[in-house]
């Protein structure tokens, strides 16, 4: 009976990942078909001469060396941003008495509800009166200042005992001493949390470089992907290596920080 | 001497009380000049005929107006509703199913969660990319599937019924793993002794989901459908590459149309009270679940 019962439960579990997993494993078999084996009907399942024509040929022709240097570049900066800003304010948010903290809670909370896709017509004029149009500035501070990411580092450092720094502070230890060397290791586990969300936020993201950026040399991944798959005649054996490409990046921060990541899962209180 | 002590005392204090201030700034300035502002200015234009270019003037509420007789807007909208309402409940039960099978105590569950997860890791861009190349009208492996079964192959892409529903499984494939891991975490939530109880009173499985698995996961619950229900109206990146909104604009949603009207048509203050129309769907499911689960609580 036992058995039985948990046969079905795996044949369904694997036909669920089945679902998930195929798409993924298709366009890597399909990257690795060049030139016009890619469109041979009946398609190959498995390529007969699989080759890495089609990335050597996205990355020379299709200037994607410099669009994956731009992403890496904005998605490292904004991240370190991230990591900086949100826990310097969560530490304040959580572990200090000041006149309009719950006010700037509330503030903060409230952000939430105005994501990028509510203000994205009056945030172009800011940004463009702000001179920031069409530079990297532009989509690396704004979104690094994340509501989510201010969160997590409160509740995590609401659990921080304020006898922890009353004593580093009878030590003589200033303020910005106590952030540095106390809160910013005691936070490791979830600043891994936070570094996974932001590398995968800043990587993938889509509105933020479509709206500010306009020149091609500074186009991120995702946008010259876009502007790839919108063209009339789609080039499929470079898009597809492209694809294949752009989406290892966040999986080997996963697989860096996994460890990190469960424990501060379980210790921030996030739960999802 | 004692004076000296005084002194660094006091300084100390000062330093102790401006700390937080310093602390919350660069956070508070960003906020402030990316998202204040620009809301701000958004409700503003709202009520102007701004075009982007020449000085605007105050309208009232002409654009609102406009948008209320604006039947390419209203079906717009309609069309976003009925994507959500598919979305949302589809997600919502495959979710809470899968987390159920994945809370159970079998072998590989790690690896079965993280397959399942591993999608919403993956850019909206590519997985438009993924399912376009899938469901490719001529190249795709589903028609070849589909002929080798004896079927007719199907323009997916290029009638509006079939690209409706390629973007909402494009959808479920990219979003479920986020939120089965909300509701394995729910369901963990929930005391085993519930469930002993309930086993030696001789409740069957189906009764324990019914009186003990909702009732308890109702705050997950609401949480996983407002979740879902804000995601599905910000659509946008997914259909860039995967429909481009097409064919015609069978799956253009509400976000593109704004797009659409403000950076297209240079029509900046109409954009903007969509904007605002798209502010408040995102304020009303936020506050249903703020006063559902009293104050938020996961």
């Amino acid at each position: 009976m036992k058995v039985s019962k948990n046969l079905i439960t795996y044949i369904i579990l694997i036909l669920i990942s089945a679902f998930f997993l195929l798409p993924v494993i298709w366009i890597v078999l399909s990257s690795f078909k060049a030139g016009t084996s890619l469109y041979k009907w009946p398609p190959e399942l498995i390529p007969s001469q699989p080759s890495i024509e089609n990335y050597i040929i996205a990355f020379k022709k299709g200037n994607f060396g410099l669009f994956f240097y731009n992403s890496f570049m904005v998605t490292i900066l904004s991240t370190m941003v991230t990591l900086v800003i949100n826990t310097m304010a969560g530490f304040a948010l959580a572990k200090y008495k000041f006149k309009g903290r719950d006010l700037l809670l509330i503030g903060f909370i409230s952000t939430l509800m105005i994501p990028l896709e509510v203000i994205m017509i009056p945030i172009f004029q800011v940004i463009t009166k702000l001179n920031l149009y069409n530079t990297f500035v532009g989509i690396i501070v704004p979104p690094a200042a994340t509501p989510t990411g201010l969160f997590l580092m409160r509740q995590y450092l609401l659990s921080v005992p304020d006898e922890l720094l009353e004593a580093a502070r009878i030590d003589g230890a200033s303020e910005w001493r106590i952030f540095v060397k106390l809160i910013l290791p005691i936070s490791k586990p979830v600043l891994s949390v936070l570094t996974i969300f932001s590398f995968m936020w800043r990587w993938n993201d889509f509105l933020w470089p479509l709206i500010v950026i306009s020149t091609p040399e500074k186009y991120t991944v995702q946008l010259a992907i876009s502007n790839f798959v919108g063209q009339y005649n789609v080039d499929w054996n470079g898009l597809l290596a492209i694809s294949v490409i752009t989406m290892i990046p966040v999986l080997i921060v996963f697989l860096i920080f996994q460890k990190q990541f469960v424990k501060g899962m379980v210790t921030s209180g996030l739960k999802g | 001497m004692e004076h000296r002590i005084k002194q660094k005392k006091r300084k100390i204090n000062i330093q102790r009380a401006l700390a937080p201030y310093l602390f919350v700034f660069p956070n508070f300035i960003i906020f402030f000049i990316f998202v204040v502002i620009p809301a701000a200015y958004g409700l503003y234009f709202s009520f102007t005929n701004y075009d982007g270019l020449s000085e605007e003037e105050f309208v009232g509420i002409a654009n609102y107006v406009k948008l209320f007789s604006d039947s390419d807007f209203w079906d717009t909208m309609l069309r976003t509703a009925i994507y959500s309402g598919i979305v949302v409940p589809t997600i919502y039960v495959l979710a809470l199913g899968i987390a159920i099978l994945l809370i159970k105590e079998i072998r590989f569950k790690g690896i079965f969660r993280a397959i399942i997860y591993w999608p919403t890791m993956i850019s909206f861009i590519v997985v438009g990319v993924t399912w376009k190349w899938i469901f490719g009208d001529t190249f795709g492996i589903i028609n070849y599937l589909m002929e080798l079964g004896g079927q007719k192959g199907i323009p997916w892409l290029s009638e509006s019924f079939y690209a409706t529903l390629v973007v909402i499984v494009a959808t479920l494939w990219s979003r479920i793993g986020f939120f089965m891991v909300i509701f394995i975490s729910g369901l963990q939530s929930i005391p085993s002794e519930f469930y002993e109880a309930a086993d030696i009173d001789g409740a069957k499985k189906w009764q324990m989901f019914t009186r003990i698995t909702l009732p308890l996961l109702k705050p997950t619950s609401v949480m996983v459908i407002m979740l879902a229900i804000i995601d599905s109206f910000k659509a946008y990146p997914l259909i860039v590459s995967l429909t481009g909104g097409g064919p015609g604009r069978a799956t253009t949603y509400l976000v593109q149309y704004i797009y659409r009207f403000g950076f297209e048509k240079n029509q900046l203050g109409y954009a903007s009270a969509m904007s605002v129309i798209l502010f408040l769907i995102i304020l009303i499911t936020t506050t249903i679940q703020f006063k559902v689960n009293k104050g938020g609580e996961i």
